[in-house]
């Protein structure tokens, strides 16, 4: 077989769910020993086009051929023994069984997996340990060694990246080239414009269920991959985003939020940091130094142990996330899962703070109701054809709600936590292009986020954790992501110690 | 109903005609599909024994499903919160015999008297489940068997008046006006309009739906959830001890197995009338009709004149199958 012929051929395949309409006509065709990128907006149909070609899910029509023969996989395993595996979105082990144990029951052999294991450089695993003691980016890696250990012909990664700190993302990358170089496939879904990049020899870009275009990402293509993906009417939006990353006015007077000497155990040491109203402080840090306890203790969700959370110049006792909504500060969570009622509508899910207190426990004024929450949802955009029930919305939907959700009910801080993490290009810059509005217009927003590149494209300000304290600060327009990342390492600091 | 396995469930989706289908139609309007299986019991009846089916049938039958009805009003609240109450059975039997043994203070101190259990055992659960977060099942279960246990006590040790039930209250159990209308249900439509309306349009019916569908983000969004489960506790208390009253009205006999009979049927109703068990989804307008539903299938199974174990069996059965089927229709 050459090099050039398709190895696996999907064509025009469709996919409806109850009256939702997730694939129209699909196709992909992948070479062999070529890294497919596959691209497309949140609710493009990416993940049920994958779940359709590892046999999840079974299509109402079109066509899967591998080697040139027609498939209809009717369930993973048997997918599997094709070779095509899977590495889905979410983690697939159980977490309360061990390592081992986890293996076994998807019957393959421990020693491969733990080879893989140490290529990906977790070699010193204990493999007796109990699955929901590990850390995330970990549980990415154990699924992404158990799929190569049952040495695929193609390999398809879901967003695997989107939770992984940089070093272990470099990892993947590696692992992902040497299967290439063994003249193997790799489909690789990523929201990050840049790995696919650096990363894949063709794109294939969905929209709406239809594949739009196939194309060479490499560097530069940027934006016609995003006029793809989004049509056009959307991409003129998000250039305002770009125009609003200019150099930040001066902020003065009393603070919209005030952080003095704040401690929670020993995660977060000693951390002060103040606010002011219309600006954004980006907040940046490697996996789990603080920031998840940082955000949690200002939106009252934990107490903290010692210092002081004042806002407007106030000081807050805050001892339910009601007195920190109270005082104008609002938490926009990491799990979006948290915040939401799957099986509401958007209308209640954006609603849900409005009837918070005892005091609005009465009738609800339907039409004032009504028109403050489509006021919300039409300004993020939020896509409403499954509108009944949250859990039918696609990923970044979901989120904008919880955005939404702030919009009606008002606020004066906004504490953003990864608020972008999974989530489409286009959506993401929605979302940046919306917390610069906030601020214009005089709120104040606290933004954690693990994409790195993002913090000067929305920010005024950035604080650097690490270990739980504040290692650095500087202005946004000094922030580019090897100065972050190597603050974000503690670099910085020891570098200043020894100046 | 075919049974296919989980992927072929998927498939099969599509082969009933699509979204046009009947299915589908059925699954978007759950009500109306519970109105026809209603029918379809009651058209059951009238071929089981011709003639039976007629004004003075139907005008019993809503006399009889009252206290089921509003036993369920309570349940239904309860559980769209993702909890149960199974004290409700006792709570009933209790506020009636308090009501009847003390019918000598005068009706209206009887009737305070036996709501006010209502809502005392309520306030105990409400306390136990939101704040001390005792699992809902144990703490109902707990406070059902104590309800029980006093007023065992109670009756042995405070005979001193002769149990009665004040007129009122049988005509309220037991009275029609306008030769058909049973009283009760001016006390039943009330609540009934209440309970769906307030469950749509109140910011509390809100909280109640959100707690059950997901604790956490309430929290997350000010709401004290503490307070929502209080308040549907006490509700709940409240709903049992005047369905107890009703009941009594119509049995006009006061003993301490009266409503005991009741407990499965309350949840019954309401999980037939397509409430989930888990919380979050379902209403009260559902209960109605499971609650017309089971009363019906009561007088249906009498009708067969079989022994009452074998009864208790084909009730018991159909109770599990409409369960499944209405699992499966709302997925």
């Amino acid at each position: 077989m050459t090099e050039a012929s398709s190895l696996l051929e999907i064509r025009d395949v469709g996919k409806r769910f109850g009256s939702v309409v997730a694939l129209r006509a699909a196709s992909l065709t992948v070479r062999a020993g070529e890294v497919h990128a596959l691209m497309g907006a949140n609710g493009a149909g990416k993940s049920t086009l994958v779940k359709i070609l590892t046999g999840v899910f079974a299509a109402d029509g079109g066509t899967v051929s591998l080697d040139g023969k027609a498939k209809a996989f009717r369930s993973p395993a048997e997918a599997r023994r094709a070779g095509i595996v899977s590495v889905y979105q979410d983690p697939a082990l159980v977490p309360d069984l061990t390592v081992a144990q986890n293996l076994r029951l998807a019957r393959v052999s421990l020693p491969a997996v733990l080879d893989h294991l140490a290529d990906l450089g977790v070699g010193h695993l204990d493999h007796a340990s109990f699955i929901r003691d590990l850390p995330y980016p970990i549980l990415r890696l154990i699924d992404l060694a158990r799929a190569l250990a049952s040495d695929p012909k193609i390999l398809v990664l879901d967003e695997i990246t989107a939770a992984l700190p940089a070093d272990l993302s470099e990892k993947v990358f590696r692992v992902v080239h040497s299967w290439r170089e063994r003249g193997r496939s790799v489909i690789f879904i990523s929201h990050r414009m840049a790995e696919v990049s650096a990363l894949c020899d063709r794109a294939t870009v969905l929209r709406d269920g239809v594949t739009v275009g196939v194309t060479d990402p490499a560097r530069g293509s940027e934006e016609r991959i995003v006029s793809l993906m989004l049509g056009s009417e959307v991409v003129k939006a998000s250039a305002e985003a770009h125009r609003a990353a200019e150099p930040s006015p001066r902020f003065a007077g009393v603070p919209a939020l005030e952080v003095r000497g704040l401690r929670y155990g020993h995660r977060v040491n000693d951390v002060s940091f103040s606010i002011h109203p219309g600006e954004v402080l980006g907040v940046a840090a490697l996996e789990g130094q603080g920031q998840d306890e940082l955000f949690d203790c200002i939106a009252g969700v934990r107490r903290a142990e010692a210092g002081s959370i004042l806002a407007d110049g106030k000081p807050l006792r805050l001892r339910h996330p009601a007195d920190a909504i109270r005082a104008g500060l609002v938490l926009v969570p990491a799990n979006r899962i948290q915040a939401l009622l799957p099986q509401r509508s958007i209308r209640e899910n954006v609603a849900l703070p409005m009837v918070r207190g005892i005091g609005a426990w009465g009738p609800i004024a339907m039409t004032a109701e009504r028109r403050r929450v489509d006021e919300a949802v039409q300004r993020l955009r939020v896509d409403t054809r499954a509108e009944s029930e949250l859990r039918r919305l696609s990923g970044g939907n979901q989120q904008k709600v919880v955005i939404a959700r702030w919009l009606a009910s008002g606020f004066q801080t906004l504490l953003c936590f990864d608020p972008t993490r999974g989530i489409d290009i286009g959506t993401k810059r929605q979302i940046y292009a919306l917390i610069r509005d906030l601020a214009a217009a005089g709120s104040a927003v606290l933004l954690f986020t693990s994409e790195l590149p993002e913090i000067p494209l929305a920010c005024d300000r950035t604080i650097v954790l690490f270990g739980g304290r504040i290692v650095a600060e500087m202005p946004a327009s000094a922030a580019d992501e090897a100065t972050l990342l190597r603050a974000a390492h503690g670099l910085a600091a020891r570098a200043e110690a020894l100046a | 109903m075919s049974l296919p396995a989980k992927t072929g469930g998927q498939r099969s989706r599509f082969g009933l005609g699509g979204p046009g289908g009947i299915l589908p139609f059925l699954r978007r309007n759950t009500i109306l599909a519970l109105i026809l299986l209603l029918i379809a019991f009651v058209a059951g009846i009238e071929v089981a024994r011709p003639g039976t089916v007629t004004p003075i049938w139907i005008s019993n039958a809503l006399l009889f499903a009252a206290p089921l009805g509003i036993l369920g009003a309570g349940q239904t609240l309860v559980m769209l919160t993702g909890g149960i109450d199974l004290s409700v059975a006792s709570v009933a039997t209790g506020s009636a015999y308090l009501l009847a043994t003390n019918a000598s203070l005068g009706s209206v101190a009887a009737v305070l008297i036996g709501l006010g259990l209502g809502l005392g055992v309520g306030l105990l659960n409400g306390v136990g489940i939101a704040v001390l977060r005792v699992q809902p099942l144990v703490m109902t279960l707990g406070t059902g068997l104590m309800t029980e246990g006093v007023m065992v006590v109670y009756s042995q040790k405070m005979l001193a008046s002769e149990p009665r039930v004040p007129e009122f209250i049988q005509a309220l159990g037991a009275g029609k006006v306008l030769g058909a209308v049973p009283l009760d249900l001016f006390l039943w439509a009330p609540i009934a309009i209440a309970m769906i309306w307030g469950l749509r349009r109140t910011g509390f019916g809100r909280l109640t739906y959100a707690v059950g569908d997901n604790r956490q983000a309430c929290e997350l969004a000010g709401v004290r959830v503490w307070q929502v489960l209080l308040v549907d506790y006490v509700l709940c208390g409240f709903f049992a001890a005047l369905a107890g009253l009703v009941l009594v009205g119509s049995t006009n006999a006061a003993d301490l197995s009266l409503a005991d009979v009741y407990l499965l049927p309350s949840v019954a109703a309401v999980i037939i009338g397509g409430t989930s068990i888990l919380g979050g989804r379902g209403g009260y307008a559902g209960t109605i009709i499971g609650a017309l539903i089971l009363t019906v299938l009561t007088s249906l199974l009498t009708l067969l004149d079989a022994p009452e174990p074998i009864k208790q069996i084909l009730y018991g059965a159909i109770i599990l199958l409409l369960a499944a089927a209405y699992a499966r229709l709302t997925d």
